[in-house]
């Protein structure tokens, strides 16, 4: 094995052209990863609210619209919000923003599902004795409800967002020069190192996954230990 | 204070509250007993609509429960509501359960909502307690904050749903000494509860329900006093529940 051809092309598997051309590789993983994270874990929230506070057929729609998502595959989205998006919208939309709604709209619909029953999991007595003081709904939600059910969610988060990450590598089917998507075109350009690229490119996957999953770790341990505390 | 007439309700084709009426003066003490699934939870939930009702109407300090327009939160404000299974907050501190709808819904301030919380927190007893979480807290005390949580929001009357059913037998005793206490200041109150010697103690008034519907409603001397003169439902129960 000769991992020197990581060493040539390593700013170009982490950066990408940039600052010369636009950001690639690792960076735009992260790029992609973070900004559909976030979105997906705000619609996730904000459609499980949804789910948890509706009745009847517009929960149902609901129901049917979020199963939509969750039943088609990524990639499938990734090539139809490319190639619709432009159509909608009349102009052409950037590979990468593409991906971002893919993967926030797949991603957020799975999440709306882990926040609902996160909500349900509750017992019903907490939305009675919020309603009994006269809090309202929305109250009653935001600081007797959420409190409670996110902690609870936070795995659920956690999986969703890791798998997010991994999801990313499939922008390399439009074009978008993600790691995955810089990683094949070094070794098409290199032709004999594919085992020595990957690898690499496979840690760098797990770096970030690992990441997260500590990152989101230590901020419920201290969350949980600063609530014992009190 | 609370006027209730007629008042029925249905799940599917159970009717589970069958024309109930009764009147609960200001200042008044109502003990609703009767066995499990005669509808006394549902009733005293119907007064701050947090059970709908199909038939009949509420009026409670003036305000019609049942009415379209009638902006329940607003109501539930002024009624105290305590549950069996306390209910308390389990993310928040005691401190911060006596505060939260002092703050958000009465707009009171921060500092204001804790001094109020201190006082009542005192009231029941539990002076040190502001800082614990709920799960520090034996039954007892989780019972008699949830009643301070109640009165930190100045309630015109207090309802009780069965607020010793869930207690140890030790920790009965320091509930209801703090609802004696409440009784004894004028408070008007409906409790549900199977605790006869409270009602026996304290209460004005005793409502006997049995499937649904109010079959004996008379002052609780005549309740306990003239037991011939009880509808046979009402025998039958108070003979089971006072045999120990």
């Amino acid at each position: 094995m000769d991992f020197s051809v990581i060493a040539d092309n390593l700013s170009y598997f982490l950066l990408g052209a940039w600052p010369h051309g636009p950001l690639g590789g690792a960076a735009l993983t992260l790029v992609l990863s973070i900004s559909s994270a976030l979105a997906s874990g705000a619609l996730g929230l904000v459609l499980g609210v949804a789910l948890a506070t509706t009745h009847g057929p517009a929960h149902q729609g609901l129901v049917l619209a979020l199963g939509f998502f969750r039943a088609i595959p990524v990639l499938m989205l990734i090539f139809w919000t490319y190639f619709l998006l432009p159509i909608v919208f009349g102009f052409n939309v950037p590979g990468t923003g593409t991906v971002v709604v893919a993967l926030s709209l797949i991603g957020g619909s799975y999440l709306a599902h882990s926040v609902y029953a996160g909500i349900a999991s509750l017992p019903p007595g907490q939305w009675q004795a919020a309603a009994a003081l006269g809090l309202r709904r929305a109250d009653a939600l935001r600081h007797v409800i959420l409190p409670q059910a996110l902690p609870i969610m936070l795995p659920s988060f956690l999986n969703q967002w890791i798998a997010l990450i991994k999801d990313s590598s499939l922008a390399y089917v439009i074009g978008v020069g993600e790691l995955s998507f810089v990683a094949t075109q070094v070794s098409n350009r290199e032709m004999v190192y594919p085992t020595e690229i990957f690898l690499f490119v496979a840690l760098l996957y797990f770096i970030i996954c690992s990441s997260l999953e500590l990152g989101a770790g230590a901020i419920a341990r201290r969350y949980g230990s600063a609530e014992k505390q009190t | 204070m609370i006027r209730i007439e007629n008042v029925s309700k249905w799940y599917g084709q159970a009717r589970v509250l069958a024309g109930c009426s009764t009147r609960i003066a200001e200042g008044e003490v109502v003990v609703v007993c009767g066995p499990s699934g005669s509808g006394k939870s549902t009733l005293i939930k119907t007064i701050n609509g947090l059970e709908p009702f199909d038939e009949g109407t509420i009026v409670v300090n003036g305000v019609s429960v049942g009415a379209p327009g009638t902006d329940l939160p607003r109501l539930r404000a002024r009624v105290g509501m305590v549950f069996q299974s306390f209910e308390l907050f389990p993310h928040l501190t005691v401190r911060e359960n006596l505060a939260l709808a002092q703050v958000v819904v009465l707009g009171r301030s921060r500092d204001e909502a804790h001094a109020r919380g201190r006082e009542y927190l005192a009231r029941v007893g539990l002076a040190g307690f502001a800082d614990r979480l709920p799960a520090q807290l034996s039954g007892g005390q989780q019972q008699r904050v949830a009643i301070a949580r109640a009165l930190c929001m100045d309630p015109v009357c207090m309802l009780f749903d069965e607020p010793t059913s869930a207690l140890d037998p030790e920790m009965v005793g320091e509930v209801l000494d703090v609802m004696v206490e409440l009784a004894g200041e004028g408070m008007t109150m409906v409790c549900v509860t199977h605790e006869m010697g409270f009602a026996r103690k304290v209460a004005d008034r005793v409502i006997f329900m049995d499937q649904g519907a109010i079959l004996d409603d008379c002052p609780s001397e005549e309740f306990f006093g003239n037991r011939a003169g009880r509808p046979e439902r009402a025998q039958q129960f108070l003979a089971r529940v006072l045999s120990h």
